[in-house]
């Protein structure tokens, strides 16, 4: 019988291997601090930008989602000779006789223009525009007044108007004082009161608002309508826009725009904005500079730790074993940064999407993808002064004090 | 150890063998170790010397002499530039890298000069690291670490940091981390080299207590006082062996 032996290395179990890599960065906190820093702040710098613009565009989104997705806007398109079409005057009429249509209103361009004062050149029209508006428009657009109050079955036939909110500012007009007036068409006209921005539909913060009659009393409108918005029951939206278009204008329907302007909205609340990639760039940057860092620590502790990877060897240990001994201390640091970064990320979007009544969305390729890029950065930082740890004879390691 | 034929079997191993005469623990023929370097260094010039087990051997010798030289070959740190280095009768020219590593974690323990103590951790822990590449288990290591402790006679100190003992008790640490895996050898670089005499005398009279229980010692030292004390010394002079001269039994006390 011939007995034999297996000379076989222990492997070094995951608890081993924790406590060893660690025992470096335990007896040096303040330098494997300092050394995680760059990572902590490049993935911080990634997931506050991802997670500040998940954030706004959920807090986009469910502003949208309070407003409504049962807004259709009809507007008078392009007619064959690339002129601008009218809608008839009897489109709003029509359109709230469609069955599941809950709510109708208009807006009718003018010519006029509208100045702070007759002395104002003509040409500074701010890019305002005049309108005719129908009395339930606050309410079909979901929108509110801000300061005074809006057009009544009285005021629209007078010389007053109501103004958007992005006009008002235009016009350098914040507050309703009693007597205030805007020059409008030629002759004065009283404010009565000031929108608030109107998110589904911006194009009404730029313009001045005047009663119908009143349009057509002192600014020569001819009454026809160029937007008129609809709500309908939430269910029935699409089948409510197939029909809009030869409901408004039966003899041209071709002639009509209908639009859904909360789609319209969550389409651009999807896009990214370029300063993001700016931000991410930034991001990479300082990701790049955390490797260098984590590598050039690296580098000195094995220079530092020489007699220790000796007594190792005389130990027992492999090659291997010193190797994935520094390897792990290089992806555990990077791994501390990578952690505390996405806590710091993750905070600094919370607090700013507070402040901005958002949901606080700090999305999973955030945090996921920045820890995995701080394992990976601290895994290929860490290889080359591991395989050099590794490579150190175990004599010359012990021969040095 | 396992005790297994195949797979992974390696070569006959002598040492485990129930029956016959068993092989010295280490034994080097004509070891010849020349480093490279310029001009090139010849530190060891035909070294043949045989440790049976349960020996305690001193090495002897003036600085530059090949010592630690030839303790590294012997502890398979290093291998020979010529010359056959057999460790319980295994050939080390036909062992891997990995493989010298699981011999020295389960049958090579290492004294050091400076100690090398993990400064971060406690005694225990630092005892315990003796076995951390032999495949021992966690609550293993730490009941056999206790053991050891116990038998160089600092029990009380196990949950103290090495920084808070003295010299002579950091070599007491040391010494259990070698002995806690119960290697066949311990290999003991200038052990009291950094030591005080009394304390020096201290670390040997354990070391020989150790032997007294069966452990098989090659301490170096270039101190002919504590040489003298020990049953069998060999000197060196210029990586050569000049004198091997063993003492009956008790010696001189
Ligand atoms: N890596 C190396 N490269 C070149 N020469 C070396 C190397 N290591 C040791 N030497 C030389 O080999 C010779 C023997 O060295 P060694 O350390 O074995 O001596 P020693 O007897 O232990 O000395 P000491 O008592 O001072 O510790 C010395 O001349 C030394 O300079
Ligand atoms: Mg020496």
């Amino acid at each position: 019988m011939t007995l034999a032996i297996t000379l076989a290395p222990g492997r070094l179990r995951p608890g081993d291997l924790a406590r060893v890599a660690s025992a470096g960065l335990r007896t040096r906190r303040l330098r494997a601090a300092l050394s995680s820093l760059g990572i902590a702040i490049g993935v911080a710098a990634v997931v506050a930008v991802l997670g500040l613009s998940a954030s706004s565009q959920a807090g986009l989104l469910a502003e949208i989602d309070r407003l409504g997705t049962n807004l259709l806007t009809v507007t008078n398109g392009q007619s064959f000779f690339g002129q601008t079409a009218e809608l008839p005057t009897a489109a709003p009429g029509m359109i709230s006789r469609i069955g599941p249509v809950t709510r109708v209103a208009a807006t009718g361009a003018t010519s006029a223009s509208v100045y702070r004062s007759p002395l104002i050149p003509s040409v500074q029209t701010g890019g305002l525009s005049v309108d005719a508006a129908s009395l339930e428009l606050l309410a079909a657009v979901g929108t509110t007044v801000a300061e005074g109050r809006f057009l009544n079955a009285a005021t629209q036939r007078e010389a007053v108007c109501v103004l958007g909110a992005v006009a008002a500012q235009t016009l350098g007009i914040d507050r309703i004082v009693p007597g205030e007036r805007v020059w409008l068409g030629n002759q004065w006209f009283y404010v009565a009161g000031i929108l608030r921005s109107a998110v589904l539909t911006p194009e009404i913060d730029t313009e001045v608002l005047v009663g119908f009659p009143a349009a057509a009393t002192y600014l020569g409108f001819d009454g026809h309508p160029s937007t008129v918005y609809v709500r309908t029951r939430t269910d029935e939206v699409t089948a409510v826009d197939g029909v809009l278009a030869a409901t408004a204008n039966p003899e041209a329907p071709n002639q009509v725009d209908v639009s859904q302007p909360s789609s319209a909205l969550s389409a651009r609340a999807e896009a990214q904005s370029a300063l993001n990639g700016l931000f991410l760039g930034l991001g990479a940057v300082a990701l790049l500079v955390g490797a260098v860092g984590v590598a050039n620590i690296m580098v000195i502790s094995v220079l530092e730790r020489r007699s220790e990877i000796g007594l190792r060897r005389a130990l027992g240990a492999t090659r291997g074993h010193i190797r994935i001994q520094f390897l792990a201390e290089a992806v555990l640091l990077a791994g501390i940064g990578g952690v505390v970064g996405i806590a710091a990320g993750a905070l600094a979007t919370a607090v700013y999407a507070t402040t901005k009544h958002w949901a606080v969305v700090v999305p999973p390729l955030a945090w996921g993808g920045g820890f995995a890029a701080a394992l990976v950065i601290g895994a290929v930082s860490g290889l080359l002064p591991a395989l050099r740890a590794a490579r150190l004879s175990p004599t010359d390691a012990l021969r040095t004090v | 150890m396992t005790v297994e034929p195949a797979p992974g079997l390696v070569q006959p191993d002598p040492a485990g063998a129930p029956t016959g005469a068993r092989p010295p623990v280490v034994e080097l023929v004509d070891v010849v170790k020349t480093y490279a370097s310029e001009p090139a260094v010849h530190a060891l010039r035909g070294v043949s010397l045989a440790v049976a087990e349960g020996e305690l051997v001193a090495i002897l010798g003036p600085s530059g002499s090949g010592k630690t030289t030839l303790l590294h070959v012997m502890g398979t740190l290093d291998r020979p530039s010529t010359g056959a280095v057999r460790i319980t009768g295994l050939d080390v020219a036909r062992l891997s890298d990995r493989e010298l590593a699981a011999l020295r974690a389960t049958r090579i323990g290492f004294v050091f000069q400076q100690f090398f103590l993990a400064e971060h951790a406690s005694v225990l822990e630092n005892v315990a690291d003796g076995l951390l590449y032999a495949g021992v288990a966690v609550r293993e290591r730490r009941d056999r670490a206790a053991e050891a402790l116990q038998a160089v006679g600092l029990s009380h100190r196990a949950g103290f940091r090495p920084t808070h003992l003295s010299g002579g008790e950091r070599q007491r640490v040391a010494i259990a981390r070698a002995l806690v895996g119960q290697p066949q050898l311990v290999l003991a670089d200038e052990p009291t080299g950094n030591l005080d005499r009394a304390t020096g005398l201290a670390i040997l009279e354990l070391l020989e207590t150790l032997h007294g229980e069966g452990a098989t010692i090659v301490v170096i030292t270039h101190e002919g006082a504590i040489a003298d004390r020990l049953p069998r010394q060999i000197e060196m002079v210029d990586g050569q062996i000049v004198a091997d001269i063993r003492r009956h039994a008790a010696g001189r006390r």
